[in-house]
């Protein structure tokens, strides 16, 4: 498999009037085509400096990043505009980057029909339901034609129930759509139920302690299903105790 | 969706609301209503010395003999002081706010110079402002620009910083440059406090132009002035 993201000792400082916060230390790891990592770690740990880093919004201190795939990057609130209506929502990164053309608006009227927004695009955001607004700051982002996306607890927004149907739906999209994802998330079932790997980070300043392989030995696996199998519950209760939360 | 089968709930509930509206509309017209019949009743019975109040028939014959005392004229003039002084500032204030949002050195820099200004009684920079600029409608105008441009500036820019700054990250997610960032979230984000601001800005301005017409006086309404002076 063919690697699209590798990280070598990554560290951030940030300088702050009071002092420094040493965010992110000699972080290592790589992501392969087409597979699902989840990052997960103390709150505070460092987990949204590491992907604004790897976005390009913030630079580094120290270490090295090899991309070789565009970039998308999906935060925690869907910021969609509510001046605009959704189909100029998700037109705006093409509009910001100025590749607004007629193949791109056709792909993204095929996105839009393929993912049930179609009928919305008229509508203004304040008239969605919490789970068709990621939907369509999902194909805002899926729009300027990334292969990896970089998912910032895209989902903790949402309330429980549909925090499950949106990530089931969300994941079926990436996978139909062939694209890589690192996701962070502070869920231990969210990054279980995701990804093919799970990069387990020690409270502030991250270090990776521990990356887990995650497989359900599954035909047909998505989030919803393997968590039913046995082996959930046991991946669960390793990535809990090493993520040693005190209250 | 819900736009077509509307329920009898609906209808009930638009209706009331329709109800409620025309209610206050009608409340606000009656009290102006009962302020005008009370005032001229009260200078009629001469509970109220009509000299020093006036009387509101008095006023309506003023108005009704505009151009025999030319108050169509001064109130022309003020008017177009007022629009100036209005248009100006409101351009100023927006445009020195984007130079102010852009620039945090700049912002830093002015803070205290705008909070001086800011808290400066400008009614008594009119003897100054007529010194400056000559006791003409540019003294007028000036002092109108005075009392509101502060002001505006203040407030725009408050209202920029404020920004979601959800928002101004995800615009960087797709690499927007600063003016993009200005042009396609900042300012359409800030149309209400835009508004809010003029609201405020043409009663500034007002104010502004009727004092500076004190102090300069060759022309204009001074509006109560006036009215009282011919229908008195
Ligand atoms: N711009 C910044 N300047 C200074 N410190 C920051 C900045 N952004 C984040 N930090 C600090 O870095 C640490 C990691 O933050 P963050 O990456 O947001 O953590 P997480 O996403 O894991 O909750 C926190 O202690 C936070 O206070
Ligand atoms: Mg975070």
């Amino acid at each position: 498999m063919k690697k699209v993201l590798e990280l070598q000792n990554v560290s951030k400082k940030y300088q702050a009037k009071n002092g420094e916060v040493d965010a992110l230390k000699s972080i290592s790891f790589s992501v392969e085509e087409g597979e699902f990592v989840s990052i997960i770690g103390p709150s505070g740990c460092g987990k949204s400096t590491l992907l604004s880093i790897i976005a390009g919004l913030e630079p580094k201190t120290d270490g090295q990043i090899k991309i070789t795939t565009p970039i998308g990057y999906m935060l925690q609130k869907d910021s969609l505009l509510e001046w605009r209506n959704i189909y100029d929502n998700v037109m705006f990164g093409l509009e910001i980057s100025r590749k607004k053309t007629k193949e791109s608006e056709e792909y993204v009227t095929n996105l839009l029909k393929k993912y049930g927004l179609y009928d919305f695009k008229d509508k203004y955001p304040n008239q969605l339901s919490g789970g068709m607004r990621q939907r369509a700051a999902l194909i805002r982002t899926l729009a300027i034609n990334p292969k990896i996306l970089l998912l910032d607890e895209a989902f903790s927004a949402l309330d429980y129930q549909t925090r499950i149907m949106v990530t089931n739906d969300i994941y079926k999209i990436l996978k139909n759509e062939n694209i890589t994802a690192l996701i962070v998330t502070h869920d231990i079932s969210e990054a279980i139920s995701m990804s093919d790997r799970v990069v387990v980070l020690t409270k502030r300043p991250a270090t990776v302690k521990t990356i887990h392989s995650i497989d359900f030995e599954m035909e047909s696996r998505n989030p919803i299903n393997c968590r039913e199998s046995p082996k959930f519950s046991k991946y669960f209760d390793t990535i809990w105790k090493e993520l040693d939360v005190h209250v | 969706m819900y736009e077509k089968n509307i329920s009898e709930d609906r209808k009930k509930y638009l209706r009331k609301i329709k109800k409620n509206k025309a209610l206050v509309i009608l409340t606000q017209i009656s009290i102006v209503i009962l302020f005008i019949v009370g005032w001229e009743i009260l200078a009629n019975q001469g509970i109220i010395d009509s000299f020093i109040t006036s009387q509101p028939s008095r006023i309506f014959d003023t108005f009704l003999n505009l151009s025999s005392n030319d108050l169509l004229m001064h109130l022309g003039v003020t008017l177009t002081e007022t629009l100036i002084g209005f248009v100006t500032g409101v351009f100023l204030g927006v445009f020195i706010a984007i130079l102010l949002w852009w620039s945090k050195f700049l912002a830093k820099v002015a803070e205290p110079f705008l909070v001086i200004l800011n808290s400066l009684p400008k009614v008594a920079l009119g003897p100054v402002i007529i010194v400056w600029v000559g006791a003409g409608m540019g003294a007028i105008i000036t002092m109108g620009l005075a009392i509101s441009l502060i002001v505006t500036i203040l407030e725009i820019l408050n209202g920029f910083l404020n920004t979601d700054k959800e928002l101004i990250k995800m615009a960087k997610t797709f690499n927007a440059t600063k003016l993009q960032i200005l042009t396609k979230i900042v300012i359409p984000a800030n149309i209400s406090t835009f508004f809010n601001s003029l609201k405020v800005n043409i009663g500034l301005s007002l104010v502004g132009v009727i004092t500076g017409e004190f102090l300069v006086s060759k022309a204009g309404l001074r509006l109560p002035n006036c009215l009282w002076r011919s229908s008195i």
